[in-house]
């Protein structure tokens, strides 16, 4: 273990507990986007420099913002008065421990564990592009189309009801008619989205 | 002669580096090297900062017909530095309810990343700090990085404009980053690389004319009036600017910062411009190179600095020109019009790859771009149909 990697490791795991034990959310929030550009110091620091700089692009960037924003949308963000840990702490210390044990006893034990570490290749971010566009060219269209239908579906649930009956329900109709631009974003009804 | 006055940053670096090897020790030899790169720009880009201020405000006073700042200096032109010390001696309030630290800490981060960028813009010939394989893909990383930053000066400033602030800028910061990201991979397909430098190499020919700019082809031309809508939108600059929109949300985000916090967010501001402005240089306007072969004389940096004013001057120039776009006009440029409109200029980039030199591939291209735009743009823009303004809590 060189000094290097072990700063990076001690700032993930410092900022891992600090999310777990802040009690403010956003506090705990921010110190998740923290242990992400952590990991991404850590992919950089093994010479991935594609994989370490998309970490920070996608989970400082866009993640950790939706995580905020989930926070914001959900509850008021204020602390907790009483302590954020469950009373039955010991159980689960006890569950987590035995947990970790068997699976460190099958990873030693694992046949992975016993090969030679391969020689160190530097992935491009060509060779990265080319795998992506011959070998995997089928799961990247995949994962492709799985995303385009999760976008789909996600507008699908978050635009309005237009059918009449909800029209007449609910008490802001009027408004509806009016020539209000649908990207407006609407306050959530008492109604909920869709019925 | 033209040589040594282009690498004459290069050789000064150098020479210091040889004089330095034989007092240190060679293990501190790779940290002074990279201080030594970063150090102008740590110095260059905060002064250039201070000059646009007053350029800025010069500009805006002569388009809206009025002075602008006239009294400190010759014409005005001290003014930064009465403003300067004004931010350092006044008071830095903190409201009590504020978050302390994630208050303290966003104005750094903000400033910190702003500042990071410039790493692997290249400014001249062998002039980058880093050059590495991922570039264009670090400067986006922590270009991202700074909307985290906006939205904990909203949020920790526990006032209900900064947090509207804050969620209209990140909102607005994470829909043009699409376009913005998207435009630039056109000009990644082409030269098969994410490195700025090679980019800068790649178009630093000449054919007949023009010299073999990515601007001066269809595709280019999209993409660089594209990245530079987008810029404006990341950089909350007007007309754009709804996230400070002083008439309704005061000033959005940096409400509660005063002193020299509050000149932070300037700097910072001001320095993403520049960043921004450098990458679509290096992208589009053929970074440090020469517009003709006669020209070559100016050494390479001067060039990056020239293209850099202009950009910097069209900036001004938008910000005095158009008014501010409505939210709902800010979603819709950029979901309806901007992302079509760069899926289609990544095909018209492709079919230019790959339908060889010649005339044909001008006309396929341009008329994909050209239809495209046509499409889109067109009936939207022109559309008088946007109808009676409506409000529906106001009235």
């Amino acid at each position: 273990m060189t000094l290097p990697f072990a700063i990076i490791a001690i700032l993930i795991i410092a900022a891992a507990t600090a999310a777990m034990t802040l009690r403010n959310l956003i506090h705990s929030a921010l110190a998740v986007a923290v242990s992400f550009g952590g990991l991404a110091l850590a992919y950089l620091y093994l010479d991935a420099q594609f994989v370490g700089l998309t970490q920070i692009l996608v989970y400082v960037g866009a993640v950790a913002i939706l995580i905020v924003f989930a926070v914001l949308l959900t509850r008021g963000g204020e602390a907790p008065e009483k302590s954020v840990f469950s009373a039955s702490w010991i159980w689960g210390l006890l569950i987590t421990m035995s947990v970790f044990a068997t699976l460190a006893w099958s990873v030693l034990h694992s046949f992975a564990s016993q090969r030679e570490p391969a020689e160190k290749v530097g992935a491009t971010v060509k060779q990265i592009g080319d795998a992506l566009m011959t070998k995997f060219v089928l799961p990247l269209e995949v994962i492709g189309l799985l995303l385009t239908a999760a976008l789909i579906g996600a507008v699908i649930i978050a635009m309005r009801d237009e059918s009449p009956k909800t029209k007449m329900e609910d008490g802001r109709s009027k408004m509806d008619k009016s020539s209000v631009p649908s990207s407006i974003l609407h306050p959530p009804s008492s109604t909920g989205g869709r019925q | 002669m033209t040589d040594s006055l282009d690498q004459i940053f290069v050789f000064v670096k150098h020479w210091l580096l040889d004089q330095l090897a034989n007092v240190l020790p060679p293990a501190i030899m790779p940290l002074v090297s990279s201080v030594m790169s970063l150090l102008p720009v740590l110095v260059v880009f905060p002064s250039l900062f201070a000059l646009t201020t007053v350029f800025e405000r010069k500009g805006l006073g002569r388009i809206q017909n009025r002075y602008g700042p006239n009294r400190v200096g010759p014409f005005g032109f001290l003014q930064f530095a009465a403003d300067g010390i004004k931010a350092i001696i006044k008071e830095d309030v903190v409201p009590r309810a504020a978050d302390k630290v994630v208050h303290f800490i966003a104005p750094v981060i903000l400033v910190i990343t702003a500042l990071t960028v410039y790493a692997v813009l290249p400014f001249g010939r062998n002039m980058v700090a880093a050059d590495f394989d991922a570039g264009l893909l670090f400067f986006f990383a922590v270009g991202a990085a700074s909307e985290l930053a906006v939205f904990m000066a909203g949020w920790s400033s526990r006032n209900k404009y900064a947090l509207l602030g804050a969620m209209r800028a990140v909102a607005q910061m994470v829909s043009y980053e699409i376009p913005l990201i998207l435009s630039s991979v056109a000009v990644v397909m082409i030269t098969g690389t994410l490195s700025l430098p090679k980019i800068v190499a790649a178009q630093s020919t000449h054919a007949g004319l023009l010299p073999d700019w990515f601007v001066f082809t269809p595709w280019g031309f999209a993409g660089f009036i594209l990245f530079l809508i987008a810029a404006n939108a990341e950089l909350n600059r007007s007309p754009f600017d709804l996230p400070e929109g002083e008439s309704e949300i005061i000033a959005g985000y940096f409400i509660e910062y005063s002193g020299f916090k509050f000149a932070l967010f300037f700097l910072a501001e001001y320095l993403s411009m520049f960043a921004l402005s450098g990458l679509g240089i290096t992208l589009f306007l053929g970074g440090w190179n020469a517009p003709f072969a006669a020209l070559e004389f100016i050494p390479s940096w001067a060039w990056f600095f020239i293209k850099l004013l202009t950009m910097i001057f069209m900036f001004i120039w938008t910000r005095g020109t158009l008014p501010r776009l409505r939210q709902d006009q800010l979603m819709n440029l950029a979901w309806k019009f901007m992302i079509p409109m760069v899926l289609v200029n990544l095909v018209a980039a492709a079919v230019w790859h790959f339908t060889g030199p010649g005339i044909t591939r001008w006309f396929t291209s341009g008329a994909l771009v050209l239809g495209a735009y046509m499409l889109l743009g067109k009936p939207q823009f022109e559309s008088k149909d946007i109808g009676k303004r409506t409000y529906r809590f106001a009235d």
